[in-house]
């Protein structure tokens, strides 16, 4: 009797399945990790820009807000056209791309080896590891008044601040990306008769370059928060230094001109990171 | 006596306790010989390999190559694994080379034993390709050049067609005999396809698993030449029968053994 017995579920699904319809529907715009096609991503993607757009006219237009408090589109543009004419945009940009591009280039300059021989070594890792899990969740503008009081209201402060930063998550995005390295490929070169620091090199460096340069992709973007905070607190000029004033002047148009040119120049960073990834890493492109 | 194995013992610390893997090994390989290890899965198969390799280290016991005794990974000892480990970055002809770079070979030199490898493995033409334009096969046959081209004592392969379908399998395995002939390489090679050690070998170590131990050793003597048809030959089935009755009978034992104790 019991192998019977056993059948019966099999059948109460089967009935189940037949009186509800469980197909998948099909759907273009609701696939999940899968592509869509090319005009639909172009459309949407002007959308997500055009239609905020069309709203902040719209607003403004019908002046529901205060012009005080929220520019018109032009008013924006004759800003930047303002402060590009008197040379203080070139000026403020020329600043603060150097405080982000030297913080940034020193904290990748120790953070990529760092993270490499984090990833690749387990006794480097106990070594490092405890103090940077520490550190990093020190947020970096608190380090502000140290860094004003220990190196004053130059240069250095502003630069050391965006270098502690990007710095430790660097480091720590390094080292994971070290982790996935396929152990084979690190055994395979050494039946093939490589040293350790020719794996390191030759084969561990190479294949978490396109993970680095992710890594410095998104660590560019905390740079560009970092530099607009601490011009925000210490600066004669800058970007944040501008929007700050702005803000004591009430000019809402200069602090919408700056925002949308830190913005840009960011976006323009992050497709430069693209590039030298398609270029450098040909390879790992999917 | 080119690679010997004696006495070889290796056990892991695992949470359930000691687990060992390998028990009183010994084997040997001569030079310009063909040889299996066939065993089923747990039968430490793999790590009888890796311990050749000088990837592991021996809990007792040791492999000498060439006499001298071997302590770590090094390439006079070529390996070849069952994944495509090849370097994702570098071209074919860069694989194949990556080796004697590493061991700091004059230019001239790799570029001349580079061309004659992938001549050796038929793929000059792919040799500017990147790996991930290759088939599973074409990929082995460059891990096997690579491993090659350094002149390895001998080459220790850990299932090489394992991932391979059937079709490519049969190609690769009748490719890896007429490169065995030709480069009168010495190989070592493990797997758990008993037609495909009987194939390629002229010695096969029979494992059993639950301490990895040398069950029996076989001599493959087929007449003939060994193309594919020979599997049809009754010498080859009468092996093919008596290694897989060796390999169920312990593998029936051992699931016996196993439902006895749940229970």
């Amino acid at each position: 009797m019991q192998p019977v017995r056993m059948m019966n579920p099999v059948q109460a699904i089967d009935e189940r399945s037949s009186r509800a319809e469980r197909t998948l529907p099909p759907t273009v715009f609701w696939r999940i990790s899968e592509a869509i096609p090319q005009p639909l991503t172009w459309g949407l993607a002007t959308v997500s820009i055009v239609l905020p757009l069309i709203v902040w006219v719209m607003i403004t237009a019908t002046k529901s807000v205060d012009p005080l408090f929220l520019p018109t589109p032009v008013q924006v543009i004759a800003a930047l056209q303002r402060l590009s004419a008197d040379g203080s945009l070139t000026k403020d940009i020329g600043f603060s791309l150097f405080r982000v591009l030297s913080g940034f280039f020193c904290a990748a300059l120790i953070s990529i080896p760092l993270g490499i021989l984090m990833g690749a070594f387990a006794s480097i890792r106990s070594l490092t590891e405890p103090l940077i899990a520490i550190v990093r969740y020190m947020p970096a503008p608190a380090f502000i008044p140290l860094l004003i009081l220990y190196f004053g209201l130059g240069e250095l402060p502003k630069v050391l601040l965006i270098f502690i930063g990007t710095l430790f998550f660097n480091t720590l995005m390094v080292m994971d990306a070290v982790k996935f390295v396929p152990k084979e490929l690190i055994e395979m070169t050494y039946t093939l008769g490589g040293q350790r620091l020719q794996v390191l090199l030759q084969v561990i460096t190479p294949y978490v370059l396109p993970n680095v340069i992710d890594a410095g992709r998104v660590n560019m973007a905390a740079s560009w928060n970092l530099v607009v905070v601490a011009e925000l607190v210490a600066a004669t000029e800058g970007l944040g230094r501008r929007i700050s004033v702005a803000q004591r002047f009430l000019k809402t148009d200069e602090i919408f001109a700056g925002l949308i040119v830190i913005g840009l120049i960011g976006l323009t960073i992050d497709l430069l990171f693209r590039l030298f990834q398609r270029v450098a890493c040909s390879w790992a492109r999917d | 006596m080119h690679l010997e194995v004696s006495n070889l013992h290796k056990q892991f610390q695992t949470r359930q306790g000691i687990l060992v893997a390998l028990k009183d090994i010994n084997l040997c390989v001569e030079t310009g010989e063909f040889v299996c290890a066939v065993g089923a899965s747990g039968s430490g198969k793999s790590t009888l390999l890796r311990l050749m390799a000088g990837l592991e280290t021996p809990t007792a016991g040791e492999v000498r190559v060439a006499g001298r005794r071997v302590t770590g990974p090094g390439p006079d000892r070529g390996m070849v694994f069952q994944n495509y480990t090849l370097y994702p970055w570098m071209n074919v002809s860069q694989n194949v080379e990556f080796g004697l770079k590493l061991r700091g070979i004059p230019a001239a030199k790799r570029r001349q034993q580079v061309s004659y490898y992938l001549e050796v493995v038929g793929l000059t033409q792919f040799a500017k390709v990147l790996p991930r334009e290759l088939s599973g096969g074409m990929k082995q046959r460059v891990a096997i050049a690579r491993a090659l081209a350094v002149q390895p004592q001998i080459l220790l392969l850990d299932e090489p067609f394992g991932a391979l379908d059937v079709q490519t399998k049969e190609v690769m395995q009748q490719f890896l005999l007429h490169l065995w002939q030709q480069t009168q390489t010495t190989i070592f090679m493990i797997t758990h396809d008993v037609e495909e050690a009987i194939f390629l070998s002229q010695r096969i170590y029979v494992m059993s698993a639950r301490p990895g131990t040398i069950q029996r050793e076989f001599h493959i003597d087929l007449a003939g030449d060994r193309t594919y048809s020979i599997r049809r030959h009754p010498q080859f089935q009468d092996y093919r029968d008596e290694i897989t009755q060796l390999l169920r009978g312990k593998e029936l034992e051992s699931a016996i053994v196993t439902e006895g104790a749940s229970v």
